[in-house]
């Protein structure tokens, strides 16, 4: 197999590549674009959670309880009619906060290490959704392990007819300009800068109440993230499943770092990790090379722009509290 | 009762890898490096005692060892040497690994190849005491080895002058570098250590217990292994018994399927992640490292 990839099926896969990310408008459209949702939205609530020195990895969990919550709303609450849509994805962001605030919870009250609390909540999500996909949510004829379809009130309009483009689109536009403008210029994203940047002086002022703020920065990621579930949940899939997401929650961490954690800047990074991801596709569909190489690309891009940059090795990273670690208030 | 004996027997092979790797990250995270990647090291040393363990077991578990240690040596160079944070760099690396894995394995063409498992050593004589025998005294060699880096581990922290040095670098490395200690040699050194047992961890599941490779088939243990760590309370004896409380929290999954209990699986999967996140917060602040994840020590 190895030998067959010599340098003159490189032109192959590179136009497989091409094709399966931006070449045809409808790989764009409806793959690339669709596939940069999620990831603009998680990250932009990691680089909100990261700014404030919570170092939350638990996007994916997060966007799996957000999918659950909309899916849950968007078949019990059709009766809402249009507004079913709101209703989904307001739910799915309040489960996304929820899930977030059992780790902040953990890290506030008892001094539990966030890193280790969301990976452990990562797993009961993606175990929970096994659960009800093959039991309570089951569609009815009990066959495939996945819910009913959501109806037509649940689901966000596509933008251009023909493609899969959704409104969700234009959500993520909105919530990465508005989270740029809340970081950069109002007093409370101040705080959440200020906060992760240094505590010891953020509380020596006495003006900024570090605890409650990091607790405000870690929910905020949570409910960004659910948001995405339940975008895609409305807007993609329409229906709730295991494997929903090819590991958003994850590949959102390196969006955000590639962005140095400036939502605008998220939605760039995020474009261009959905062109990786689907190119990726693309050359396992028509030129046999497996796609999870995407993954290794992803994070070599990580440690060129950590290496490189000479960014990420003080504020706002090295504040957190260690698992019991306690920390001089 | 007669369920207790399998249940102990899967309990301590589940701990195994665990408790290997975790042995590892307790070196590590007391010279106050945190190895997120250390899930990579497993995935890595699964994949190289797959790819070489058809020529021998030793020669597999050598592989294992030297994946683990190649991941370990990325993580040395950017966060020891580069001071760059070492959590974003772990979550690369272990991405890094799962990336790179994955497309070797495929490219290789996935045959079904399938090497030869450690056979269990009975030890003569406590192999037949009942309940526990089977359990702890008729396990594979690699088993013995994990059980065996406990008391190693606890003697070099507790009773050498380098362990000493070691955990001055995680509590107080200021001080540890007053005194003469090169901070970033033991922390490039305890990362080494602990990504190569996070390599042999891996060495030991395709080894020992599966005796084929998939894809992602670490599942997350590196990440287990790091809560183990905190829920041992850093210290190894600590980690011994959370890795077999947490290996039996795993191995209960196939007891409620023996026994045919109503209980659905994919509930009693959630069990030992509940269990963690009830324990990290009951156990409350407590005895971590004092500079652990810290990039930047110079202040």
């Amino acid at each position: 197999m190895i030998e067959s990839f010599a340098l003159a099926d490189l032109g192959q896969v590179l136009d497989a590549f091409w094709r399966g990310s931006l070449g045809t408008s409808s790989a764009f459209f409806s793959g690339t674009l669709v596939r940069a949702i999620p990831l603009a939205l998680v990250g932009i609530g990691l680089s909100i959670a990261f700014r404030a020195g919570v170092f939350n990895i638990g996007g994916e969990g997060q966007l799996l309880l957000g999918a659950t919550a909309a899916t849950f709303v968007g078949l019990y609450a059709s009766a809402l009619g249009p507004i079913a849509v709101v209703a989904a994805l307001v739910a799915a962001g309040i489960a996304g906060a929820a899930w977030a605030t059992v780790a902040a919870y953990l890290r506030d009250r008892f001094g539990v290490f966030e890193v280790v609390s969301t990976i452990m909540l990562n797993f009961i999500a993606v175990n929970l959704v096994s659960y009800l996909v093959r039991g309570p949510l089951q569609e009815p004829t009990r066959v495939y392990p996945q819910t009913e379809i959501i109806p037509f009130g649940a689901r966000l309009p596509h933008l251009w007819p023909g493609t899969r483009l959704h409104a969700g689109a234009i959500i993520a536009i909105v919530a990465a300009v508005a989270s740029w403008w809340f970081l950069s210029r109002t007093a409370a994203g101040f705080r959440i800068r200020a906060a992760g940047a240094s505590p010891t002086v953020s509380r020596t002022t006495g003006r900024v109440r570090v605890d409650r703020v990091t607790f405000g920065a870690f929910v905020a990621s949570g409910a960004l993230a659910g948001l995405a579930g339940g975008i895609e949940v409305s807007g993609v899939t329409y229906a709730l499943y295991e494997n929903l997401s090819p590991g958003y929650g994850f590949s959102a961490i390196a969006v955000a770092i590639l962005a140095r954690l400036r939502p605008l800047a998220v939605l760039l990074a995020a474009l261009l990790f959905a062109t990786l991801e689907t190119g990726a596709l693309g050359m396992q569909r028509d030129a046999g090379v497996p796609s999870v190489v995407a993954l290794a690309l992803e994070a070599a891009i990580i440690l060129a722009v950590v290496g490189v940059s000479g960014g990420f090795r003080d504020a706002p990273w090295r504040t957190w509290r260690a698992s019991g670690a306690t920390v001089a208030r | 009762m007669s369920e207790v004996a399998p249940l102990l027997e899967a309990a301590v092979r589940t701990a195994t890898p665990l408790l290997i790797a975790a042995a590892g990250e307790t070196v590590a995270e007391r010279a106050g490096v945190i190895n997120i990647g250390l899930e990579g090291c497993i995935i890595a040393g699964a994949y190289a005692a797959f790819a070489v363990g058809a020529v021998t077991t030793a020669a597999g578990y050598a592989a294992a060892i030297a994946a683990g240690l190649g991941v370990g040596v990325l993580l040395a160079v950017f966060s020891v040497a580069l001071r760059r944070d070492q959590i974003i760099v772990g979550t690369a690396l272990t991405m890094l690994a799962l990336g790179v894995t994955g497309t070797l394995f495929r490219m290789g063409g996935a045959t079904a190849l399938v090497v030869a498992t450690q056979p269990a050593t009975r030890l003569p004589g406590l192999s037949e005491i009942p309940l526990i025998g089977a359990a702890f005294f008729a396990q594979p060699a690699i088993t013995y080895v994990a059980f065996g880096l406990v008391p190693a581990v606890w003697w070099f922290l507790q009773r050498t002058h380098s362990g000493l040095s070691l955990r001055a670098v995680g509590d107080a490395p200021i001080a540890a570098r007053a005194a003469g200690v090169r901070v970033s040699a033991v922390q490039a050194s305890a990362v080494l250590f602990g990504s190569g047992l996070g390599g042999l961890a891996g060495g030991a599941l395709v080894l020992a217990q599966a005796g084929t490779f998939a894809e992602g088939m670490s599942a997350g243990r590196g990440f287990l292994a790091i809560a183990i760590v905190a829920l041992g309370r850093w210290r190894p004896a600590g980690v011994a018994i959370a890795s077999l409380v947490f290996g039996a929290a795993m191995a209960l999954q196939f007891v409620v399927q023996a026994l045919g209990w109503r209980v659905r699986y994919e509930l009693a999967l959630m069990i030992p992640y509940v269990l963690t996140l009830t324990a990290l917060g009951a156990l409350g602040k407590g005895v971590a490292p004092a500079t652990l994840g810290r990039t930047v020590i110079d202040q």
